[in-house]
C-alpha cells in the first residue's frame, strides 16, 4: 500500500502528469487518421460505453474512498474549500460521458448510411405544462435540498481577520480561478492576468465565426468535427479542469507541488532557480556578461517569440491546416492560428520551466514587460 | 405631447395669417395665444391648463439644476470619502531602533506585520526590504533554514539580499532609504525606493554601513 502510495506520488508530478495526459489525450480524442488508427485498434472507445462509464466511475469512488483513509490526501479531500471541486471531477466527466456516448452512436449510424438518433427521436418533445415544468420543479427540490444539506454538513471554511501583513500558506485562489493561478506562476502577472484571460474570452465568442463546419449542427457527432471537438476539449479538460485539480490536490506550503499522499512539510526544498534566456545564452553559452542595450540582450528571446507567431501560422496553413485554411479564408484563418498558438504557449511555457528552469524568454524587468 | 400640440397651435396660427392676411380690426388669433403664454408661469398652472412652451422651460431648468446639484453633492461625497478623517496607516518614515540592536547575517522580521520591511544586517551594511513580492504583490515569508523568502502564492523565491531566484517574480524586491537619525537610530524612509534593476541599489542613501 505504501509503494502505490509513493507511485501515485511520483506519477502526480506535474511533468509526468500532464505529458501522459496530454498523450492519452490525443488517443481518446483522435484529431487525425493515425491517431483515430490507434483509438479503433486499442478500444479506447470502450470507455464511452455504459460498462466503460461505469467503470471510470467506479474507479474514481474507489481513489477517493481510499484517499479518505490517508492521513494527508484525507484533509485535502474533506477541506470544505475542496468539495465542489471533487463534484466538478464527476461532473465533467459525467457530461463528457453523455455527449461522447451520444456522438459515437451517431457516428455508427452516419456511417451506416442512417441520420443520427437526434432526428427521429419521439421522445425529443415534452410538452411546457405539465412535463417541463414537473420536471423543473423535481430539478429544483433536489437542488435545495442538497445546499441545504451542504450547508448544514460542512463548516463554512472561514479564516482569521484578514490581516494585509501576512499571506496564508499557501495562499489559494478561490478554486474556479485556480488555473489561472497555476498560469501565473509561468507568466508575468500582465500576461497570465489581463492578456490570457481576455484572449480566452474572446476566444470562446469567437467560435461559431471560426467554427464553420456546418455539419454536426443539430446533433450529437465526434468524426464529423474531429477537429473542433479535439482542440476545444483540450483547453477545457487540460488547460483548465487539469490545473484545477492540480493547484487543488498538488500545490502545497510556499506553493511547491506535493504528492496527493505527501505530507504538506513547510520546509520541503526543491531547487527551482531558474534563470532568463538571455542568460542562459550570452553567460551560460557565450561565457560572457549581458549586454549593456536592451534590445541587443533580448534580441534571441524577441527572435523566438516573432517566430512563433509570424513564421508558425503560414507553416502550418501549408501542412497541418491545409484543409481548414482554404475553408476559412487568410483573415479567419490568422486568427484562429494566433489563438491556437496562444492557448499552446502555455504548456510549452510550463515545458520550458519544468525542464530547461526558464524563467522568462524575453525579460525586460526595466519595463515591466517579460514574457 | 406638449411640444407636439404647441407646435399644432403655431401652425395653426401661421395658417390663418397666410390665408386672411392681417385684419386691421382686433388682436389676432396669434396675439392671443402670446398673451395667454405670458400670463402661464411656475406656480399658476393646474392640470386642466396646457403646459406652455415657456413653462415647460422653466420647470425643466429647475429640475436641471437640482439634478446638477445633486449629482455634484453626490460626487464631492465620493470625494470626501478618500480622505478619511482619521488614517490607520503607520508613517511611512519611521525609527527602528539603533544598528547594535541588529545580529549580523540575521533577517529580522519583527517590522513585517507592522511597517512591511525586513531589515537585514550584513556583515558590512544594514539595509531595508519591501515585504511585497515583485510578481502580483503577496507577502513572502522568510524561511530561515533556506535563507531565502518563499513567496506562498505563486512561489517566487528571493535571497537574503532580495534578489529573485525562483518561480515567476520578473525583478528583485525593492530596498527603501536608509539613514542614521540625529539620535543614532536607524531611520527608514518607505516613500523613496530603490529597485536593482534601475542600478539603484549603488545609492549611497538605500544602505547604511556600519
Amino acid at each position: 500500500m505504501e509503494t502505490f502510495k509513493h507511485l501515485v506520488n511520483i506519477l502526480a508530478h506535474p511533468t509526468i502528469m500532464l505529458t501522459v495526459g496530454m498523450l492519452v489525450f490525443l488517443f481518446f480524442f483522435p484529431p487525425n487518421d493515425w491517431f483515430e488508427k490507434w483509438n479503433r485498434r486499442l478500444r479506447l472507445n470502450f470507455l464511452w460505453t455504459k460498462k466503460g462509464f461505469y467503470f471510470v466511475m467506479f474507479l474514481m469512488v474507489v481513489f477517493f474512498l481510499f484517499g479518505l483513509t490517508d492521513p494527508n490526501f484525507s484533509l485535502i479531500i474533506k477541506k470544505p474549500d475542496n468539495v465542489p471541486i471533487i463534484g466538478l471531477i464527476f461532473f465533467v466527466f459525467i457530461f463528457l460521458w453523455i455527449s461522447m456516448n451520444q456522438a459515437l452512436k451517431n457516428d455508427n449510424l452516419i456511417e451506416a448510411g442512417e441520420k443520427p438518433e437526434e432526428y427521429n427521436d419521439p421522445e425529443d418533445k415534452v410538452l411546457v405544462w405539465p412535463d417541463l415544468v414537473y420536471i423543473e420543479f423535481i430539478a429544483l427540490i433536489l437542488c435545495m435540498s442538497l445546499l441545504l444539506i451542504w450547508s448544514i454538513g460542512l463548516e463554512a471554511p472561514l479564516e482569521g481577520p484578514a490581516n494585509p501583513a501576512e499571506s496564508p500558506n499557501p495562499s489559494k485562489a478561490p478554486w474556479y480561478f485556480l488555473g489561472l493561478q497555476e498560469m501565473l506562476v509561468y507568466f508575468d502577472p500582465w500576461l497570465a492576468g489581463v492578456v490570457f484571460p481576455s484572449l480566452i474570452i474572446l476566444g470562446l465568442m469567437a467560435i461559431p465565426y471560426l467554427d464553420t463546419n456546418p455539419e454536426g449542427a443539430g446533433y450529437y457527432s465526434y468524426k464529423q468535427r474531429r477537429l473542433a471537438i479535439p482542440i476545444y476539449l483540450f483547453g477545457w479538460m487540460i488547460l483548465w479542469v487539469a490545473l484545477i485539480v492540480i493547484g487543488t490536490f498538488l500545490r502545497g506550503p510556499n506553493w511547491n507541488f506535493f504528492g496527493p499522499f505527501e505530507f504538506w512539510d513547510l520546509h520541503k526544498l526543491v531547487p527551482l532557480t531558474n534563470i532568463n534566456l538571455s542568460e542562459i545564452i550570452y553567460i551560460k553559452w557565450f561565457n560572457r556578461g549581458l549586454p549593456e542595450n536592451i534590445l541587443v540582450r533580448e534580441i534571441f528571446g524577441f527572435l523566438i517569440v516573432f517566430g512563433y507567431f509570424l513564421l508558425l501560422p503560414p507553416l502550418l496553413a501549408k501542412t497541418a491546416f491545409k484543409k481548414l485554411h482554404q475553408n476559412l479564408g487568410n483573415f479567419k484563418f490568422g486568427f484562429f492560428i494566433f489563438l491556437l498558438l496562444c492557448m499552446l504557449s502555455l504548456p510549452i511555457k510550463m515545458y520550458l520551466r519544468w525542464l530547461f528552469n526558464l524563467k522568462y524568454l524575453i525579460a525586460i524587468p526595466e519595463f515591466f514587460f517579460n514574457i | 405631447m406638449i411640444m407636439n400640440e404647441e407646435g399644432k397651435k403655431e401652425q395653426t396660427v401661421s395658417g390663418n395669417e397666410l390665408g386672411q392676411g392681417s385684419t386691421p380690426t382686433g388682436p389676432t388669433l396669434k396675439e392671443k395665444v402670446r398673451k395667454k403664454e405670458a400670463s402661464a408661469s411656475i406656480g399658476k398652472g393646474t392640470f386642466e391648463e396646457e403646459i406652455s412652451r415657456r413653462s415647460f422651460f422653466s420647470w425643466l431648468t429647475i429640475a436641471w439644476i437640482a439634478f446638477s446639484a445633486a449629482t455634484v453633492a453626490f460626487f464631492a461625497m465620493m470625494m470626501r470619502f478618500m480622505f478619511p478623517n482619521v488614517l490607520f496607516e503607520p508613517p511611512q518614515s519611521f525609527k527602528v531602533g539603533y544598528p547594535k540592536d541588529y545580529t549580523v547575517g540575521q533577517v529580522d522580521v519583527r517590522w513585517k506585520s507592522k511597517h512591511g520591511i525586513w531589515i537585514i544586517r550584513s556583515p558590512e551594511y544594514i539595509y531595508a526590504l519591501s515585504t511585497i513580492c515583485t510578481h502580483l504583490g503577496c507577502k513572502p515569508n522568510w524561511l530561515e533554514n533556506e535563507q531565502k523568502f518563499k513567496c506562498p502564492c505563486h512561489g517566487s523565491g528571493f535571497r537574503k539580499t532580495g534578489i529573485n531566484f525562483e518561480g515567476p517574480a520578473p525583478r528583485p524586491l525593492e530596498r527603501f532609504k536608509i539613514v542614521l537619525a540625529d539620535d543614532g537610530q536607524i531611520l527608514v524612509d518607505k516613500t523613496k525606493i530603490f529597485q536593482y534593476e534601475k542600478g539603484q541599489w549603488n545609492d549611497p542613501e538605500s544602505y547604511l554601513v556600519v
